[in-house]
């Protein structure tokens, strides 16, 4: 009961300031926010993209005088705690976190709690370009309406990659990854379970082993995630025993992952990013041979945000960063393999032929699929299906 | 004014862990009212039994820290028993020193990488073997915990090092020694017989340290630990930094059962050292010679060698990968070198640097205050501490991170103190303070009175003696404490975690985040430089006394 009041009292909170912050136009923004210090908490564990936002900060700073600190979190569930924690005490206002890069089941904790300001997605100059036609995942969050609760910035896709120098003929679907590991033991793995990536990988297989993948879009509850889901721990249970290091450890993040294919240690790697293996070989951190494939049922997708809390302190200057990436100067270089690889979030038909061609000069590489290569995107499940997916594989394999 | 130091300073300390532990402990049964827990219950406690992993969490706590306590007693004292007296011993004596400048994480970081299946010794292996690829088996991040182990012996040996040396300095032991060789004792088993049980009582505190400090310890373990189930302490901390609130109530009673953990290994390791005091008295009064097991004692004695060299390697092993364009396994040497990656990480380095040093500088810089004000008014007033004092300053060693911390963080928010530069310095303090003190104290109380005496005798004020003759003098132990407290601020990484909020960077939490996975040139960027910036310190530290004193080497000597 203490909680739901709590919540009124945010909602209620929060939808007064966003009556402030509509009357708001751009200009006073800029002009509010210029000055201002943002802390930008973002997942740190991602050295390209942390680069990227040293980028943006020294371009906002530049541009409109904002200056950005990355707090570089181990899980984005930290920034979610703090915001939390704050709540409890009370500080509804000069909140320590601005920005958060987020979505799924952080933005849907976020969203039920009252947690977050806005909608404020329509105050950007630049949320016009965002393609909402053919990339749904803009729109809906994990089947969650964004509702402009968060701005999108970067897309994602699960791609599977591999070193074509010693490994040919890869395994197109999940049944068929279960035989590969078969023949060759210890040469896949997945992350941790904890990790956003690892779950995915599991959704993943879920998609293709369920009876009724529809069902994935309603919420998870007692009854109907038994039934979906138990062909996965089927699958899974045999698959456990020949994954690297027999299923004893898994890499904590996608990007540990890396390490171990650079290595040799595991022959196939998973990522959420379809151009990372351009992008790590650019980098150094794969070797030139390094090539794409993904399921021909299709993998699943999503769109990567930022939001803002409702209590943050400097509301202006991270309503700038957010607006500063849908620039489709800034989506044209991050698409850039040198620097993120990015698929971006923008619809190239609504802008000028100059902003397109910066599109389209971007050079591709033979290890970047096109964009019919990278097949059909699966719309994310529920949230509730991931927390649950977790949950279930922590009972069922922590000893 | 100086009358209060001693009790500001123990207000300082004792205040905030006592409010942490409070804070702790109320929600592990149940009550934090801002979260709806306004009931006691053993709710939190049974969540935290039903977890699926939490047995083997719980033994791979015990495990791992008694094991690693243990084993560092057990070759700290077999290399004093064996070098003490040689020629290799005053080379041990340097070679500690800049091996405890270094953060334990960084050090981890490093010894990750040399132990992986695609690491250092594996590659050296592999270029015997011919493999090409790495082997299937596990050796970081073990189920056992060996890597755990092996790590943090990495450091706590080289610390119980040099609180050994530092006891032996109280004692006659090269009489001891002397004598006891003359009775025909093997050299190992006369410093065993002769000399430890004299300077046991003054290691033991120190011994309980790096106790507390294995069972709870979070960054090494979140490096060199399992994941599947995680130790207690990162168990906690994965779960404190959890969405649903609800996993706040079963996080405390982990941080609690930590604590709980520390009480029982203390009495248990208490008990031991009255049954071994027992058993030992028999043995010695026995007066077997030992000269069979001396030459096993010698290569006993040599393991603190090999953990050096680990700790050079893994140095060694970061510093190559920052410049390293590319490393592939089985490959021993990076087959390019580049500076690119310290280029394209300067920029995002330069606000962790700077938030290192100022946090470092200024919490050393109070602590120096703090200790000398209570040293000074310790002398003035002929006081003479007693045992409990050091039991109280040894406080925030003892107690769990994890167990007050958490309750701190709560209450730092409601003074809405939280992320601000206070908390953050106040909870370093809390760990610079007694190692400054720890290594102030016994130069201080060792200042000759009679140089007192007749500064007095001349009309010296006691301000101007402090400043005119003690400083000075004293000049070279002030530098070394504040080179010991610099270290320690560097290193800590739960504290500046949750006092800052997570708002404030440094290397260490830099460094341990990275760790999780990101490229291995960049990490070893941050490991390096988390480790350099202390070893600076230390030199300009060792060197400074020499440069101000070059006009005064009778005064160097002396102190």
């Amino acid at each position: 009961m203490k909680r739901f009041v709590l919540a009124v009292c945010a909602v209620l909170l929060g939808s007064s300031v966003f009556g402030l912050a509509r009357a708001q136009p751009w200009p006073d923004i800029l002009a509010k926010a210029r000055g201002q210090t943002m802390f930008w908490n973002a997942w740190g564990g991602d050295d390209k993209t942390n680069a990227f936002i040293a980028w943006v900060g020294d371009e906002v700073q530049k541009r409109y005088g904002v200056t950005i600190r990355h707090v570089r979190l181990r899980d984005t569930a930290e920034a979610v705690t703090r915001v939390v924690a704050e709540k409890a005490a009370g500080r509804n206002q000069g909140g320590s976190v601005d920005l958060i890069w987020i979505n799924g089941p952080n933005f849907v904790a976020m969203k039920e709690q009252g947690l977050l300001f806005g909608p404020f997605t329509g105050l950007l100059p630049n949320y016009r370009f965002v393609d909402f036609e053919t990339k749904p995942s803009n729109l809906v969050d994990f089947t969650v309406p964004v509702d402009g609760l968060e701005s999108p910035w970067r897309l994602a896709q699960i791609v599977f990659i591999h070193d074509a120098a010693r490994t040919k003929d890869m395994p197109r679907s999940i049944p068929a990854l279960l035989d590969w590991a078969r023949r060759n033991p210890g040469r896949l793995t997945h992350p941790s379970v904890g990790n956003f990536l690892g779950a995915t990988f599991l959704k993943q297989a879920l998609y293709e082993l369920t009876p009724d993948p529809a069902m994935l879009q309603k919420p998870a509850t007692d009854e109907n995630f038994a039934k979906a889901t138990a062909p996965l721990w089927v699958w899974y249970d045999q698959l456990l025993p020949l994954l690297w290091r027999q299923g004893r450890q898994f890499p904590e993040t996608g990007p540990a992952q890396r390490q171990l294919l650079n290595d040799g240690d595991i022959d196939i790697l998973i990522s959420f990013n379809p151009s990372e293996a351009a992008v790590s070989i650019a980098g150094g951190l794969l070797p030139n041979t390094a090539r794409t494939f993904v399921m021909d049922r299709g993998t699943i997708g999503n769109t990567s945000f930022v939001a803002i809390p409702y209590n943050a302190a400097n509301k202006e200057a991270a309503m700038v960063v957010a607006d500063f990436l849908l620039d489709p100067i800034v989506q044209a270089k991050a698409q850039d393999p040198a620097v993120l690889g990015n698929v971006t979030v923008l619809d190239l038909r609504k802008l000028t032929a100059e902003q397109r061609n910066m599109f389209e000069a971007v050079p591709r590489g033979a290890a970047t699929p096109t964009p019919a290569e990278l097949g059909r995107v699966l719309l994310e499940p529920h949230a509730s299906w991931m927390t649950r997916i977790a949950a279930e594989w922590t009972k069922r394999y922590t000893r | 004014m100086l009358r209060i130091a001693p009790v500001v300073t123990l207000l300082l300390l004792i205040l905030p862990i006592a409010a942490g532990l409070a804070g702790t402990v109320l929600p592990s049964f149940g009550y934090l009212p801002a979260l709806g827990g306004t009931e006691f219950s053993l709710g939190p406690w049974r969540d935290l039994l039903a977890y699926p992993g939490f047995g083997s969490a719980l033994r791979l706590s015990i495990v791992t820290g008694v094991a690693a306590t243990m084993l560092s007693f057990a070759i700290a004292v077999l290399t004093c028993a064996t070098f003490h007296g040689a020629p290799g011993f005053r080379r041990l004596q340097a070679a500690i020193a800049p091996i405890l400048a270094m953060p334990h994480s960084a050090l981890a970081i490093g010894f990750a990488f040399l132990i992986a299946p695609s690491g250092w010794l594996a590659r050296l292996a592999a270029s015997v073997t011919g493999a090409d690829r790495p082997g299937d088996i596990v050796t970081v991040q073990d189920e056992g915990g060996l890597a755990l182990i092996a790590g943090l012996l990495l450091k706590e040996v080289p610390y119980l090092l040099l609180m050994i040396f530092a006891a032996l300095n109280q004692m006659p032991a090269r009489q001891a020694m002397a004598i006891a060789r003359s009775l025909g004792y093997g050299a190992a088993l006369a410093w065993i017989k002769v000399v430890l049980p004299r300077i046991y009582p003054q290691i033991r505190l120190p011994i309980y340290a790096v106790l507390a400090f294995s069972l709870s310890v979070v960054d090494v373990a979140l490096i060199l630990g399992p994941g599947n189930p995680p130790p207690l302490g990162p168990l906690a901390l994965r779960w404190f930094s959890d969405p649903l609130l609800l996993l706040y109530f079963p996080a405390a009673a982990a941080a609690c059962l930590q604590l709980a953990l520390l009480v029982a290994a203390i009495a248990l390791w208490r008990t031991g050292e009255v049954v071994v005091a027992r058993a030992g008295r028999w043995w010695i009064a026995r007066g077997g010679r030992g000269l069979a097991v001396q030459p096993f004692l010698n290569a006993a004695g040599r393991i603190a060698w090999l953990l050096l060299a680990l700790s050079a390697l893994s140095l060694l092993a970061m510093g190559l990968w920052s410049v390293a364009e590319s490393w592939r396994f089985p490959d021993l040497l990076p087959t390019g070198w580049t500076l690119a990656t310290w280029t394209r990480q300067a920029a995002g380095l330069w606000w962790p640097v700077q938030t290192t040093m100022a946090l470092a500088l200024v919490s050393t810089l109070i602590a120096m205050v703090l200790a000398l004000a209570c040293l000074e008014n310790e002398q003035r007033r002929g006081l003479h501490p007693g045992i409990g004092a050091l039991w109280l300053l040894y406080t925030p060693l003892l107690v769990p991170q994890i167990a007050f911390l958490f309750g701190a963080q709560i209450v730092l928010i409601r003074l809405d103190l939280d992320g601000t530069w206070t908390a953050l310095v106040w909870s370093h303090l809390l760990f610079v303070l007694p190692y400054v003190f720890l290594s102030l104290a016994d130069p201080w109380r060792n200042i000759d009175p009679r140089l007192i005496r007749t500064a007095a005798c001349l009309g010296a004020s006691p301000l101007r003696i402090l400043f005119a003759v003690k400083l000075p003098m004293m000049l070279r132990p002030l530098l070394a404490a504040a080179a010991v407290g610099f270290a320690v601020s560097v290193g800590l990484y739960l504290p500046t975690l949750f006092a800052g909020n997570g708002r404030f960077a440094t290397l260490t939490t830099e460094a341990v985040t990275l760790a999780g996975g990101a490229d291995r040139r960049i990490i070893g960027i941050h490991a390096l430089l988390q480790a350099l910036l202390p070893l600076l310190i230390y030199a300009i530290a060792l060197a400074a006394p020499s440069i101000a004193f070059r006009h005064r080497r009778l005064l160097a000597v002396a102190s």
